[in-house]
């Protein structure tokens, strides 16, 4: 290719349902798009690269006060309602042939998205390289800087 | 125009943003530089979605028509 690859750098700092798919929909949205693609997941965020976690993730309907579940908010902070507010949401995306987040996070890593694991977060949450998969690379924040330092387009999410 | 000979066909249709554009992407490796690919969409979105990704893949948007609720678009490969 002749001319310079657009370049997309994405900070992922959340890791419930609604905060996990922003991140992965346009990381491989842009790899499909001929894009370089960097991730660099922090704070909760980094439970995306832990092993089979991707499709436990949760939502909590506590606090999410635009959530369409029909119960005043001092109930969704109830025991239970988390799971009862993560199987909602999951049916609707079902029924809405949402792709699953392992889905994206696996057509992401065939196309070449770069994944960096934030050391020092991996400290703080005692999380050590083997609870990772194998396909992210570990830095920090000169890392995450230096590849967004050229970048088209950058995301903190 | 000479008439177009689809190559290939992607059946995208009842798939959620971004998954006709991932399956797009994957699709279009499988034809050779020149050919045509079909995709079905149901996705609303995608009008605006394809008229992007080929903008930027530099793919060609050879035709798009829309009926009874499915999207067709036509995408010449040019790489």
């Amino acid at each position: 290719m002749s001319e310079k690859k657009k370049k997309l750098a994405i900070i992922a700092s959340k890791a419930d349902i609604p905060g996990a798919y922003p991140p992965l929909i346009l990381a491989s949205t842009a790899a499909a798009m001929d894009y370089e693609v960097g991730i660099f997941f922090t704070f909760f965020g980094l439970n995306m690269l832990k092993k089979n976690k991707l499709n436990k993730l949760k939502v909590t309907p506590a606090g999410e006060t635009a959530m369409p579940m029909p119960i005043p908010q001092i109930v969704g902070m109830l025991p239970g309602m988390t799971d009862v507010a993560t199987a909602m949401m999951k049916s609707w995306m079902k029924g809405a042939n949402v792709a699953k987040l392992q889905e994206l996070m696996d057509l992401s890593i065939e196309a070449g998205v770069k994944l960096i694991a934030c050391q020092m977060t991996m400290d703080v949450m005692k999380i050590k390289r083997k609870h990772l998969i194998d396909e992210c690379e570990v830095g920090g924040a000169a890392a995450m800087l230096e590849f967004a330092s050229d970048a088209d387009i950058t995301l903190y999410i | 125009m000479s008439e177009i000979k689809i190559a290939k066909t992607l059946d995208a249709k009842n798939l959620s943003c971004p998954l006709p554009i991932l399956k797009t992407k994957k699709a279009i490796a499988d034809i050779e530089i020149g050919e045509f690919l079909e995709v079905l969409s149901t996705d609303p979105g995608s009008v605006a979605d394809f008229k992007a990704w080929t903008n930027s893949t530099g793919h060609e948007l050879a035709d798009q028509s829309a009926e009874n609720g499915i999207f067709r678009y036509i995408i010449k490969k040019t790489k």
